[in-house]
């Protein structure tokens, strides 16, 4: 059941045969960002083998979890991103519904109803989808009217945004609930939202945060923020963490105690050494250079992710593209600020490095898009 | 759905796009500097610092106990040894819970209250985090395997082998080398924190106390990297401690067993001195404890048993103060000889009873206990050998108690002349000034009387008894009774001068006088009821001795009771008559001092002295009942003694 919008759209792949492609174009790969991405995996790799304290196993697991990141990607980014602009709605309201499935039929794991266990798919957790479903299917609203966005159509985003947000914060999940919110944000942000708007919702939050910490935030959360004003306030319980992973990180230098010789994580006093915090390995074992070649591994996916948002060819693409990027680099940031106690501890993994299939999947599903955006522009110029 | 037809301005909707990309990707080149920075300051800026921290998690210096020195006796037996023992350790930090470890560990291997009361001690006492403590010592071989298949179940649990204090004599040695235990909170105060580190026990009394600094050796050290549950994942270097020094003993196992033996069923105390040395070659105390009940800290029933018990098994009876009685009689003879007061051939009339001039006080000699009469004429030869009160009474009315108690200062009463007995009791030796210090009173002339046959205040210990008994064997030769032959096992023996002038007489031959009279206490049986020494019926009367031994026993009154009542069977133990016998052999060249102390033995002369007879006979005769090679004289030359009588 195609829409007259969808057709003009299917004319228009035959009209790209037109011009000779390279073969990556028509394989749907973007060459840079996969150089990139391929390295960044590869080293997190190193680095993951040697926080498992060289756990061959473990390292394995993972390498199947990038193999099947990498054919998600590559499935997506065979797909026109305008399809999943139309589809946007639907697959959002089956989001949604997976969400209050969770809720009435979820696992309990560390007293959190996060996961779903479906028949016939792995087990996996709706919210980590919504990330990408929330930012789509706000660029798929904001796109079909003009931008920026009026008061209502703000309004409508906020729904958009709220449902899921509010579903995952009940589990409870605070953290993801903040990132879906973010990825939304971008959308709305790079829409062009009204600064005055901006500047309320932002006096909002503040005036609301007090609220948030009476009558939401769990004693656990509370926690987290007491450690981050005063790691020493705990240094064997919650203070633990924080102190340990900037030891680890500090006692690295400029060069590092080089590869499998970092002490803090083989010795088991970093926690979370393989997860959360394994970038504090990595500045361990490599270093001021080590995180330096990192950043910019991140700075090289980010700025061309950057690139392909800004040259993509129509306004729900870029919005898509746009978010997707940043939300990304919420992620390394959150991720490094915390372990480097700049931030307060919320479980964020550090992008493809950290262990856990879930994230890479869903975050090589995100450049899936991106390559899908920069692969399937038409060659219509003016435009 | 209906086609809606919006009207959209592509370049101005790339134009806002691309500001708003812009401003973000510089907030994100601003938070990426950010993040630069921080690395910085943390990897570059505060390097040093949390080198040091990483280092002070992981790296730990382990303090490694030294092995203690083991005591031997003079023969090369081991008194004291160090045992490979089989403990079950934990490590607070990294085990689960305590509690609930314990309620499971009960179910393998045996484990009272009393071990799991132990166990908080020691957890208490801990000098540092991580460091493992005793739960369970000596486990059996069984044990073990039934930890070891559980450990899984036991984190933080461990099994170590270790060396502990074992006394292999038991109870025979106790009160001779003393034991150690867990250090207290007091001890800890005073101790060098260092060397101690990895120390759970120390002396607490006897040898093992006096020679801890030697016994104990010096801390070594290892330093080693732990993980955050606190296992060692492996050693980075390591200095080996430095053993404690063996010590050799002049205690002889054989003799102390047969005093042990020959106290039979009695309570006292027994010293045996070597006049050669002063070398202390046996300390008896019974009733006695295992002393290895204290290693690894006593449990609190056990202390509570040995604490309370009305035998008093902790206190030594060896090194405590009791009335000498006639034992101190030879050597106020020898005062009385030597300071002009009487003559050898002087003589007294004792109708068996005696009183101070211008006193109504009666004074009995103990024979009008036994027939209502006394030893009519006695002569300091016959008041020792008769041990005759009255003759005593009448040298009190002319020896003043100041010129007594310098004359028996010399012979070490009153203090402690120990090298390495600081435990002994110092005595009491009464003297005016000494009345008027403890009690604020003058000295009353009938108080010398009581002092001049060893009864009212004067107290000696048996360790006093046997040095001056040894001193009176040596002619007046000081050696300072010490229990340490020799630091090694073998190094030399440890030369040691005497703090105390050796005595001297202005006859010298008066040493030989008395040892005389003082044998014939024991070899003296042809002379009829009146002439025979007191103690020739019970020693040498029916089983004659290969040696000559000189000898003299004392009886002390412990409660004044009246006398007809006294030799009733009526009287409670605890009230009985001390029994006290000193004596020394072969006169002619001494191998052996003894001073024997049995509690309510009732008769110096019958109960104490043939113990002190067999505890002779154990050092100097061979299974053969003759001599002992060493012990013979080499030729029946005229004896030392007589030689030096022309001496000034």
């Amino acid at each position: 059941m195609l829409t007259p919008e969808a057709r003009k759209f299917t004319g228009s792949l035959g009209a790209g045969l037109e011009r000779k492609r390279p073969w990556s174009e028509r394989l749907h790969v973007d060459l840079p960002l996969l150089c990139a991405l391929v390295i960044l995996l590869g080293f997190g790799l190193m680095v993951l083998y040697s926080a498992t304290n060289q756990n061959l196993p473990e390292v394995r697991r993972q390498v199947s979890f990038i193999g099947v990141a990498f054919i998600a990607m590559f499935t997506v980014a065979q797909f026109d991103v305008r399809w999943l602009k139309l589809w946007a709605p639907w697959m959002f309201l089956g989001g949604v519904m997976l969400l209050g499935a969770v809720l009435l039929f979820g696992e309990v794991t560390n007293g959190a109803r996060r996961w779903i266990d479906l028949p016939g798919l792995p087990r996996f957790q709706p919210s980590e989808v919504m990330k990408i479903l929330v930012p789509l299917t706000v660029a798929s609203f904001l796109s079909r009217r003009v931008i920026p966005p009026t008061f209502l159509q703000l309004l409508a985003c906020i729904t958009i945004i709220g449902v899921p947000v509010v579903l995952v914060a009940i589990q409870p999940d605070l953290g993801t609930a903040l990132l879906i919110t973010v990825a939304g944000m971008f959308v709305l942000l790079l829409a062009g939202l009204r600064w005055k708007w901006v500047f309320l919702a932002l006096t909002l939050a503040v005036v609301a945060a007090p609220a948030l910490w009476v009558f939401y935030m769990d004693d656990y959360q509370k926690n987290r923020i007491h450690t981050f004003l005063d790691p020493e306030r705990e240094p064997l319980g919650a203070g633990w963490n924080i102190i340990q992973s900037k030891t680890a990180i500090g006692s690295g230098g400029i060069y590092g105690k080089g590869w499998l010789n970092g002490v803090q994580s083989r010795l088991d006093y970093l926690p979370e050494g393989q997860t959360d915090f394994i970038v504090a390995v990595l500045a361990e074992e490599f270093g001021l250079v080590g995180i330096m070649f990192l950043l910019t591994l991140y700075i090289v996916i980010i700025g061309r992710a950057l690139y392909i948002a800004g040259v993509a060819q129509d306004l729900f693409a870029r919005l898509l593209a746009g978010s997707l990027t940043l939300t990304f680099f919420v992620y390394v940031f959150v991720n490094i600020g915390m372990v480097s106690g700049l931030l307060p501890v919320v479980g964020v993994p550090l992008p493809l490095v950290s262990l856990g299939g879930t994230s890479i999947i869903s975050l090589m599903t995100g450049f899936g898009i991106l390559m899908s955006v920069h692969t399937h522009r038409t060659a219509r110029i003016g435009y | 759905m209906t086609e809606r037809h919006i009207l959209k301005d592509h370049n101005v909707e790339r134009r806002v796009f691309l500001s708003r990309l812009f401003i973000g990707a510089g907030i994100a080149a601003v938070l990426v500097c950010v993040l630069i920075s921080r690395m910085v300051y943390l990897q570059v800026e505060q390097h040093a610092y949390y080198t040091t921290k990483s280092d002070s998690y992981r790296i730990h210096t382990l303090p490694v106990a030294p092995n203690r020195g083991r005591i031997y006796d003079r023969n090369g037996i081991l008194l004291a040894d160090n045992k490979p023992s089989y403990n079950l350790t934990v490590v607070k930090e990294s085990a689960r819970s305590i509690d609930e470890s314990l309620d499971l560990l009960a179910t393998m291997i045996e484990l009272t209250e009393d071990d799991r009361e132990k166990l908080q001690g020691r957890l208490k006492r801990r000098p540092v985090p991580f460091s493992s403590v005793p739960v369970r010592l000596n486990l059996s071989e069984e044990e073990i395997a039934n930890i070891a298949v559980n450990q899984f179940r036991l984190p933080g649990f461990a099994i170590e082998a270790q060396l502990v204090r074992h006394y292999p004599q038991g109870e025979l040695m106790a009160h001779a080398i003393g034991y150690i235990g867990s250090i207290s909170e007091e001890e800890m105060k005073t101790l060098d924190p260092v060397n101690y580190k990895g120390t759970d026990e120390i002396g607490k009394i006897g040898v093992e106390r006096f020679y801890e600094d030697i016994l104990h050796g010096t801390v070594g050290y290892e330093q080693v990297e732990k993980n955050a549950s606190g296992r060692i994942m492996q050693v980075l270097s390591r200095t080996d401690p430095v053993a404690g020094q063996d010590v050799v003993l002049h205690l002889d196992s054989k003799l102390q067993k047969a005093a042990v033996d020959s106290l039979g069923e009695f309570k006292g105390g027994v010293i045996a001195l070597d006049p050669a040395t002063g070398g202390v070659l046996a300390m008896v105390s019974k009733p006695s404890f295992d002393p290895n009940l204290f290693i690894g800290g006593i449990s609190r029933a056990d202390y509570a048993r040995l604490s309370k018990d009305k035998n008093t098994p902790l206190f030594n009876r060896a090194l405590g103060k009791y009335s000498p009685g006639s034992t101190i009689k030879p050597f106020l003879g020898l005062a009385a000889l030597d300071t002009g007061l009487r003559t050898r051939e002087y003589t007294v009339s004792d109708p068996g009873h005696f009183h101070i001039d211008g006193s109504s006080h009666v004074y009995h000699d103990w024979t009008w206990w036994v027939n209502r009469s006394g030893h009519d004429l006695v002569s300091l030869e016959r008041a020792i050998y008769q041990s005759c009160d009255v003759y005593f009474f009448d040298l009190a009315t002319d020896m003043s108690i100041d010129t007594m108690h310098d004359f028996l200062a010399q012979f070490g009463f009153g203090r402690n002349t120990s090298i390495d007995i600081p435990q002994a009791s110092n005595g009491t030796l009464p003297s005016t000034q000494w009345k008027r210090d403890a009690m604020g009173q003058p000295w009353y002339p009938g108080e010398t009387v009581n002092s001049s046959i060893g009864q009212g205040y004067t107290e000696t210990t048996p360790l006093q008894l046997a040095t001056a008994t040894m001193l009176m064997a040596n002619h007046g030769k000081w050696h300072q009774p010490a229990m340490v032959k020799r630091l090694g096992l073998n190094s030399p023996d440890i030369e040691r001068t005497s703090e105390y002038p050796d005595i001297q007489v202005q006859n010298a031959d008066d040493w030989t006088f008395i040892g005389h009279a003082m044998s014939e206490v024991v070899h003296k049986g042809t002379g009829g009821y009146r002439n025979t020494g007191t103690a020739y019926p019970y020693i040498a009367a029916n089983n004659p001795l290969a040696y000559t031994m000189a000898g003299k026993s004392g009886t002390a009154q412990v409660k004044s009771m009246p006398a007809d009542f006294k030799k009733s069977d009526l009287v409670p133990e605890e009230y009985r008559d001390n029994a006290l016998f000193i004596a020394f052999a072969p006169v002619e060249d001494p191998k052996i001092a003894v001073a024997v102390f049995v509690e309510h033995g009732e008769s110096g002369s019958s109960i104490a002295g043939p113990i002190a007879r067999q505890i002779i006979d154990a050092y100097l005769l061979d299974e053969s009942g003759k001599l002992k090679p060493e012990f013979t004289p080499p030729a029946p030359l005229p004896t030392a003694p007589m030689l030096s009588a022309s001496a000034p």
